[in-house]
């Protein structure tokens, strides 16, 4: 097929004349465009601290609070996917930065967001003075938070596992740095980043309904949305209202997934580096109809025309011939001042936190928010080691049966996307009802969320084990404990690792919002390092949040160290199966 | 084709690369080679002689530690334009079309669009691509990859064109196609190409192509013979004249630095780089040479051919039964020693104590590893060890691949155990007891 060299105008012509996909795309297309106009231009409505926002327990209005917490989920989405790729590049790329932007990306991904929350939003507020973007923008930096610094690992890991032969081929074909990053490092890194921005989104929504009632000052402020409605809920002890919420957060979250999920995951298949044959193609209706229609494939052309009219600007211009560029000399001494001077920034910065911790916290109570995180610590543990009991065997049952791991798996993905917090309300009516402990029982609340992790990853794994070893395994007769022992249990090792380290970071964070809960006028607290820092927060008490938040992020950095990294090295060398 | 200008000039080139341990290790070393207009040449040796390397210099993609590396009498600081590669792996971009994939190089030169759009379907058709410019590269066969590799390259129209292995990764017929297309572009003219330098393991295939070859010795690389082939394209592979420059071939690449007739061989260092063959392989190459017709002596080209292997396992094998003392290699030719034969006629046990004997005189990072683990008292001693006192003599993953290769061999004479979990050696059981039972016959422990 030989392109036409006939004028442009005259050749495009009849691709410009809509097609029958058209009628689909064109209305579909246009009722997001005009939602989203109107969601973000009630974002930006005039506001000042104190000012009463309406909101309503009527169930009409829910539509509209999904609107404005999607869109809310979309911003963060959008942040975290532009701070994914300055970040990870920055860090990849150059040697200094990787040495500072790492480590610190480590101690940002334990460091518990909610409590965070009480201190960024007084900053936004000032930024957007006499308008409600102030408070937008903490909430969506809550979001955000919540969703960057996996992402940002994700594509810093790809951009450093670039293949090898590829990278030669890109430097022998002389594609600038700029074209390397279209053509051949964002394309490798696209599914496992897609992989990443899903699980986010899955656990952003937690977060979502978590940061639209922010208190600053000791005013208590409730952006429209999903969220706040839950609060206001529970404050007048509405159980309906409550029933409405689930119903249309359950909505909110298939309309991510087919609208936005889909046709991503549907797309990115084409940048999977190798393909397993036998493996489903995954499928999107949405895509097959954008991909069809005319309108949009003219829409398509923006980006390449864009792409042709950068390579010109951006291309490199040297031949590499005759006189031999001026070689960077490198000195030692440079690499060790860098690290001097980071550690000088880091000694300091401790110090400042612990001179400002010191002026209101007496040393006792630091040493008892050690012992409190050593109580979450602990329930933590034991909620990892119930969930497995119950999810492992029930996981493992599942995924060895193709057409039930078909149907349960979406649903447990589902499960784990859909916000724990909308289910507190029943838990402490509970509670409240039969007189139970709250030190254990509000413990269960942790895991709620997060234990799905488990679930459908083990699942995924046991599904994935061989058929000739299960034949082989039937054929020497293995069974019951022998069976677990030598096949399956070594089978799922890896992807129940990757559940449970998900599960237990996602239980950490949670416990600041479950081990205080509260309907109407009853407030439960449970001893626990996420219970002192909910309670500073709500008292505005910034020593005491950041020893808290200092306390909790050594402990996550510690689990993750001592525990999770070394079961995964297990899991990657020895447990592999290939 | 005429010879003409100098194309490529390397002189004295040397390279090594930065051990942990801050020595060097010396990949090439004095490296002389030119290339002029209307020539093909052909790298071969064994692997480690650093040719890739030497591709990979001109190429501009690694930087030589010395020497000059001049391509038209300019140096190569790196990447040249005028100078293109085809690559083993094919290294095509997965998510790119056949078509993307080809106008990649063009796109950084900021070709505009249409031409680069022309170009590219040009060299398509050339290449016999017609039809799949919208595929992608996971639709097409080993081959067809190759050949979009292939367009990639010419689209940039080289002066010179650098293939690195370019036909190792397809079957034979394949092979054999694509290679014929080659030369038949390059004979005809229809490429704007003035010269050709490959690296290639397939002796037959140098030879088919080039009108030149060079053979690399490893430990360092240097250029250890030329072999220029003056017959007329194209080539006939059963004629005298092309067999018997694949003798000499053959012949040169087995040669063993000269040594007294009759002198036991020396003992090897500890960093020797140890081939890899498989103790069952090496059984089996051993077996064929006592069967008719071979009956004990074969000439390389014919051995090749009988056993079915690729040259570059041909001459690990070779080179182990060398070093083990089983055979010998002179001249091209290969003959069976008496111990090699009482090899062949032993039964199943008695051939592992064989192997387990000669392994133990011959290798002596074997003795050496034995010896450690006989001298501790736990009979136990972790791969690290041993790992790093190779590591002073060879790269990390060469020291790790020679340790792996030896374990193999250790395994299977039975001299000591390795735990893959733990990554510690052993005495195996029966010699730590010190009991008298000779080593059953075992599938256990063997690496293939």
């Amino acid at each position: 097929m030989r392109p036409s060299i006939i004028p442009a105008t005259i050749s495009f012509a009849p691709e410009i004349r809509p097609n029958a996909w058209d009628l689909v795309a064109l209305p579909l297309v246009l009722a997001v465009l005009w939602l989203l106009a109107f969601g973000g231009a009630q974002m930006t409505t005039p506001y000042n601290i104190g000012d009463a926002l309406p909101l309503s327990l009527d169930p009409s209005h829910l539509p509209y609070y999904l609107l404005r917490s999607g869109m809310r989920m979309g911003a963060g989405m959008i942040c975290s996917l532009l701070f994914t790729l300055v970040y990870a590049t920055l860090a990849a790329k150059s040697r200094y930065a990787e040495k500072i932007l790492i480590p610190i990306l480590d101690v940002l991904q334990s460091i518990p967001i909610l409590g965070f929350l009480s201190i960024t939003v007084t900053g936004f507020i000032a930024l957007f003075p006499g308008n409600l973007l102030g408070v937008e923008c903490a909430a969506i930096f809550a979001i955000f938070t919540s969703q960057a610094w996996n992402m940002t690992f994700s594509f810093y890991q790809s951009l450093r596992t670039v293949p090898f032969d590829l990278q030669e081929a890109a430097d022998m074909f002389h594609l600038s740095p700029w074209q390397r990053f279209w053509r051949l490092e964002l394309p490798f890194a696209m599914p496992p980043l897609i992989w990443n921005m899903m699980m986010s989104v899955s656990g952003g929504w937690f977060f979502v309904v978590a940061s639209e009632a922010i208190t600053v000052s000791g005013q208590q402020i409730l952006l429209p949305g999903i969220g706040s409605y839950i609060s206001l809920a529970i404050s007048n002890k509405n159980l309906a209202a409550i029933g409405w919420a689930i119903l249309t957060m359950l909505v909110g979250i298939i309309l991510y997934d087919q609208l936005l999920f889909r046709p991503l995951v549907a797309w990115a298949d084409k940048f999977k580096f190798e393909t397993t044959p036998g493996e489903e193609i995954p499928t999107s209706r949405l895509l097959t109809v954008l991909q069809r229609s005319r309108l949009m494939g003219y829409l398509g052309g923006v980006p390449r025309l864009l792409w042709n009219w950068s390579l010109p600007l951006l291309r490199r211009r040297d031949d590499n011939l005759g006189r031999p560029p001026a070689r960077r000399r490198e000195f030692g001494w440079v690499d060790k001042a860098w690290n001097t001077l980071l550690a000088l920034v880091a000694a300091y910065a401790l110090i400042r936190v612990a001179e400002f911790v010191k002026t209101e916290v007496p040393l006792d109570e630091v040493w008892r928010v050690f012992l409190m995180a050593l109580a979450t610590a602990t329930r933590v543990l034991v909620l990892i080691v119930v969930a497995s009991v119950i999810w492992v065997p029930i996981g493992v049952w599942i995924g060895l049966r193709p057409r039930w791991a078909q149907t349960v798996q979406p649903i447990a993905q589902f499960m784990a996307a859909f916000p724990a917090n909308l289910m507190f309300p029943v838990a402490v009516i509970l509670i409240l009802k039969y007189h139970l402990s709250v030190e254990i029982w509000t413990s269960p609340l942790m895991i709620l969320g997060t234990q799905w992790y488990i679930l459908f990853n083990v699942i995924a794994g046991a599904s994935a084990i061989p058929t000739d070893f299960k034949d082989a395994g039937g054929n020497f007769g293995l069974k019951g404990w022998l069976k677990w022992k030598r096949l399956i249990l070594p089978a799922i090792f890896s992807s129940y690792v990757t559940g449970a380290i998900t599960a237990s970071g996602g239980s950490w964070n949670a416990s600041i919002v479950s081990e205080l809960v509260s309907w109407g006028n009853d407030t439960l607290t449970a001893t626990g390092i996420g219970s002192y820092i909910a309670d500073a927060t709500a008292k505005g008490d910034f020593p005491r949040i950041a020893l808290g938040i200092c306390v909790m992020c050594l402990f996550v950095m510690l689990f993750n160290r001592q525990l999770w990294r070394r079961l995964y090295r297990l899991a990657e060398e020895r447990w592999r199966i290939d | 084709m005429t010879k003409g200008e100098l194309l490529i000039n390397l002189a004295g080139v040397r390279k090594s690369f930065r051990a942990p341990d801050r020595s060097d290790r010396v990949v090439l070393e004095g490296v002389n080679f030119r290339l002029e207009e209307g020539e093909i040449v052909a790298l071969l040796g064994k692997s480690g002689s650093g040719k890739s390397t030497l591709l990979r210099i001109i190429a501009g993609l690694i930087k030589p530690n010395g020497g000059d590396v001049l391509y038209r009498g300019k140096t190569i600081n790196g990447p040249a334009y005028g100078i293109s590669m085809v690559f083993q792996s094919f290294a095509l971009f997965p998510w790119l079309t056949v078509q993307q994939n080809v106008e990649l190089g063009l796109e950084a030169m900021a070709v505009p669009a249409p031409e680069r759009e022309r170009r590219a379907l040009d060299v398509i058709d050339l290449i016999g691509l017609g039809g799949f410019e919208s595929a992608f590269p996971r639709e097409l066969s080993g081959g067809m990859r190759q050949r979009v590799g292939f367009a990639r390259a010419l689209v940039m129209r080289p002066d010179v064109l650098l293939m690195d292995e370019p036909f190792s990764a397809l079957d034979v017929l394949t092979a054999e196609t694509l290679r014929n297309d080659l030369l038949e572009l390059w004979l005809e003219r229809t490429i704007p190409t003035k010269g050709i330098l490959f690296v290639s393991h397939n002796i037959e295939e140098a030879v088919t192509m080039a009108d030149r070859i060079l053979i690399f010795s490893s430990d360092p690389g240097r250029v250890k013979a030329e072999i220029p082939v003056n017959l007329p394209h194209p080539r006939d592979t059963e004629s005298a004249a092309f067999k018997q420059i694949v003798d000499e071939v053959y012949a040169t690449m087995t040669q063993q630095p000269t040594r007294a007739i009759g002198a036991a061989p020396e003992p090897l260092s500890l960093g020797y780089r140890l081939p890899e063959a498989s103790p069952y392989k090496i059984e089996g190459m051993l077996e064929t040479l006592v069967e008719p017709p071979l009956n004990g002596k074969a000439d390389l080209p014919q051995l090749a051919e009988i056993l079915e292997l690729p040259d570059e396992t041909l001459f690990h094998l070779l080179e182990a039964g060398r070093l083990f003392n089983f055979i010998k290699v002179e001249h091209g030719d290969v003959s069976l020693l008496p111990s090699g034969l009482a090899y062949v006629e032993a039964n199943a046990a008695q051939r592992k104590e064989i192997f387990a004997e000669h392994l133990l005189n011959h290798i002596s990072l074997a003795s050496h590893i034995r010896r450690i683990l006989d001298e501790r008292r736990d009979h136990r001693a972790p791969e690290d060890r041993f790992l790093q006192e190779l590591e002073d003599y060879l790269t990390d993953d060469e020291a790790e691949r020679v340790l792996e290769q030896v374990i193999a061999w250790g395994r299977y004479a039975e001299i000591f155990d390795y735990d893959y979990t733990s990554g510690v050696l052993s005495l195996p059981e029966e010699d730590e007891e010190k009991s008298e039972t000779p080593p059953a016959p075992s599938e256990t422990a063997a690496a293939e």
